[in-house]
């Protein structure tokens, strides 16, 4: 049952982009964006209905940072650590989310609630520094608002 | 909507818009770019429409949700036409006095104006805020001006009829000579002629050719393209169809970077409304020419803004770049001619084909013609994005639009560039920073070389100080900047966006980082910078590409003019700016007010004192964590050499006297 919902949904993706070898990266993020990662199965089909080498799919799922093959939390929870974010510490809100969440950059609480990561640059940088929850700004972050900040999403869930 | 089949009846739609537009309609333009959405500007542009709604006013106010002005320090901002009165910083509840106040009376929100912080007055006019007086805004200009969902908007600014005029007036050929004349060079960094880039792509042997526009805007601190998409995707689709005609091409792509959904969103509602009216698509205006965009969005690599990468990218391929001696412009995307520009740069080509080349070429220097967009970005008081005509120096850019350094802090450079061959550009009349250009050769003993900070912006004037253009993202930095952290920072960076593919980048990176990781430790050695040194020597002159051989600069720049705070690491286990935490001791000084603010902050309890008392931090239990310095508002928590806190924090204690008795002091005193 499970397998033909995603048999479906992921042909539906593809044919939405008319199986375009151009779209894969789309296409990929489009999966992800249903199962909060890149399950095997999912790349399979996109293998054989696009016509591509399995291994390049993998290679493009795995060259590409906005990609995972695990599973991916509830709540996306992303630190900007471009340069200006840097200059206005940044690292003292990733080292406190670390400590709060109990897991280190990159990954996902055991319970899958939170995943904890960071990104290059979201290009918000009057608002330094700042992190983006399940597509949520927070700016002007202090290592005080953290608390603040995972209350609200906790609350929502 | 209409679709328009010629030149004349796009003119007539134009002026059909024109003619409904009612004056006595006041449109407040409110600013909804990514910026301002992180300032909470949607829920102001809520608060609107319910008060619009509410005082049945919706016959006499046009809500219109802008792109970006620029200013993303005092969002959200909005501007009330036909007044052209500029508000800033507006919170929901600010709504209903503008449309009470403003809207149905005319009268003006004071405390909503911007206080210029020289004269301490207030400003009515955008125009007259001195963030935006020496701006000279052609690309960024009608950001504030149109909802960038709605063609008519820009339609009704002019837009398009440049396009209309080159693909029914001109020769491709005399549209690739006005750019050549214009004078108009690459945006991302590189400089490149556009107009000698359109004739070769032009004359390249190979069908089908593709235009490209690059949005992978992947620099830490530039953000002139994301506002570009967000705020005017019309002006960018616009210079497309021009260069497409001019080029011989028929299919164009966008490549976006996966971190600007807004942009994605915004551009790809503007390709279905230009194909709508027939200014995409086949036939365009009874030409019989075809062209068409499509919108491909990246997945989050910073060498996919190399244009080789972006085009195995477009591909649907891993983003690796190849060697530059194939020129995309011959064999690019599925190795056809294929012309890339950057946003900006594509966003020039309406302006230049509307006004003409020579009006152009007015603007500038010999060699840099138009203006350029920055991005401030740091330690400065005005952050947001400035169009500057080139020949202006970076000085004028920092201190009279970006308002200098805030606080009582000094300024330490600006960075620019990006993290791959960007520079910093220093004071050089600092002494610390003279002295460290002395230490390593480069002047004499009394001498003090012209900052970079008083050069013209000009591609060639900056190459030829050492220093470049870059994609126009500026990183301003003060005396908190750790140089030997920010050095770390950009490594750290590089490695995480090395392909692997060749030795000296893949390992080179990792042993400076290494080295730099135990500098910043407190466990630096004196051979250590010379190893340094030597290892970015290697990595200049064996690395395989760019990526690599430009790598070492933020290590050999730091050192060229922060050669001191290095040595302070090495031998005095000290961070002079209080960054690296395993030199830093965190003291509470006599500066303290008691108000326990830091107490609630710590993780860790380690705070105490009791109220309105001097805190305390106990050594043992602090985790360097910098939330008590954070939350302080009166300058009371030193960051200090780990070994010297707690003697700071007994001076503080003989010293240390409660406000009242201060502030009874300060009266005394004349």
């Amino acid at each position: 049952m499970a397998e033909t919902q995603m048999l479906e949904k992921v042909e539906r993706i593809i044919g939405a982009y008319e199986a375009s070898p151009t779209a894969l990266i789309m296409i990929l993020q489009e999966v992800q964006g249903e199962y909060r990662h890149l399950p095997r199965e999912a790349m399979e089909i996109i293998s054989q209905r696009m016509d591509l080498a399995l291994s390049q799919v993998y290679g493009v799922a795995t060259f590409y940072k906005a990609f995972s093959l695990e599973p991916r939390g509830r709540h996306h929870v992303c630190v900007c650590t471009g340069t200006a974010c840097h200059v206005r510490n940044s690292r003292s809100i990733v080292e406190k989310l670390e400590r709060d969440l109990k897991v280190p950059r990159g990954e996902t609480t055991p319970d899958g609630e939170f995943t904890l990561e960071t990104v290059n640059c979201v290009g918000a940088c009057a608002l330094g520094p700042i992190a983006i929850v399940d597509n949520k700004y927070w700016g002007h972050l202090t290592v005080s608002d953290v608390d603040r900040m995972l209350a609200a999403v906790r609350a929502k869930s | 909507m209409t679709r328009v089949r010629t030149p004349r009846e796009l003119e007539d739609y134009r002026s059909g818009l024109k003619a409904a537009r009612d004056g006595n309609v006041t449109t407040i333009a409110l600013c909804t770019g990514t910026g301002c959405l992180a300032c909470g500007c949607e829920e102001v542009a809520e608060a609107f429409k319910k008060g619009i709604a509410e005082a049945r006013l919706g016959d006499a106010v046009r809500l219109k949700l802008t792109g970006c002005p620029g200013f993303c320090e005092r969002g959200p901002l909005a501007v009330i036409e036909p007044q052209g009165i500029f508000y800033q910083r507006i919170k929901p509840e600010d709504v209903e006095p503008i449309l009470t106040q403003t809207v149905q009376h005319g009268q003006i929100v004071n405390k909503l104006l911007y206080k210029d912080p020289s004269t301490n007055q207030r400003i009515e006019k955008e125009a007259d805020v001195p963030f935006y007086r020496k701006q000279m805004r052609l690309v960024l200009g009608r950001n504030g001006l149109m909802d960038p969902t709605c063609i008519d908007d820009y339609v009704l600014l002019g837009g398009y009829a440049a396009a209309a005029r080159a693909v029914t007036t001109m020769l491709p050929e005399q549209i690739v000579e006005e750019i050549k004349a214009s004078g108009l060079r690459g945006r991302g960094g590189g400089g490149f002629p556009a107009g000698r880039k359109w004739e070769t792509c032009r004359k390249a042997k190979g069908e089908p050719k593709y235009v490209i526009c690059n949005a992978d805007e992947g620099d830490p601190g530039a953000f002139m393209d994301r506002a570009v998409l967000e705020g005017n995707p019309h002006s960018v689709i616009e210079g497309m169809i021009i260069g497409a005609f001019a080029i011989g091409s028929h299919q164009g792509y966008v490549y976006v970077r996966n971190e600007y959904p807004l942009a994605v969103k915004n551009l790809t509602i503007a390709l279905a409304q230009a194909r709508e009216m027939g200014l995409l698509g086949k036939d365009i205006l009874g030409t019989g020419f075809d062209f068409d965009i499509a919108v491909s969005r990246g997945g989050g690599a910073f060498v996919c803004g190399e244009s080789t990468a972006l085009m195995a990218s477009l591909e649907g391929k891993i983003g690796e770049p190849r060697p530059k001696y194939v020129h995309t412009v011959e064999y690019g995307l599925w190795d056809k001619p294929s012309n890339l520009n950057n946003v900006e740069t594509w966003a020039n080509v309406p302006l230049i084909v509307d006004k003409g080349a020579a009006w152009y070429a007015s603007i500038g220097t010999a060699g840099s013609k138009g203006t350029k967009v920055f991005a401030l970005t740091g330690k400065i008081v005005n952050t947001g994005l400035v169009e500057v005509p080139m020949g202006i120096t970076l000085r004028e850019i920092l201190y009279d639009i970006g308002g200098g350094v805030p606080g009582r802090k000094k300024f330490k450079a600006v960075q620019t560039g990006g993290p791959s061959g960007g520079t910093l550009i220093v004071e050089t009349a600092d002494e610390a920073v003279r002295a460290s250009m002395e230490q390593a050769g480069e002047i004499g003993p009394s001498e003090t070389p012209t900052s970079l900070l008083d050069l013209p912006v000009d591609f060639d004037e900056l190459t030829k100080a050492g220093s470049m253009m870059g994609s126009g993202g500026m990183i301003v930095m003060d005396e908190d900047s750790c140089m030997v952290d920010v050095a770390k920072y950009f490594i750290h960076f590089l490695i995480e966006e090395s392909c692997g593919k060749c030795l000296p980048c893949r390992e080179g990176l990792r042993m400076l980082h290494g080295i730099l990781e135990r500098i910043t430790s407190g466990e630096g050695r004196e051979e250590d910078i010379q190893t340094l040194e030597d290892i970015s020597a290697t990595l200049i002159d064996t690395s395989l590409c760019q990526l690599g051989s430009s790598a070492p600069n933020p290590v050999l720049s730091t050192l060229r003019y922060f050669r001191k705070e290095y040595d302070a690491h090495i031998r005095d286990k000290r961070c002079p700016a209080g960054v690296c935490k395993a030199l830093v001791g965190y003291a509470i000084n006599a500066e303290c007010a008691g108000d326990a603010l830091c107490v609630k902050a710590c993780p860790t309890g380690a705070i105490s004192g009791g109220a309105k008392n001097l805190q305390v931090i106990d050594q043992s239990k602090c985790i360097q964590c910098d939330a008590c310095y954070q939350v302080c508002k009166f300058d009371a928590i030193s960051r200090v050499r780990r070994d010297e806190a707690n003697a700071v924090q007994a001076a503080a204690r003989r010293d240390w006297k409660p406000v009242k008795e201060r502030k009874a002091a300060a009266v005394a005193a004349p």
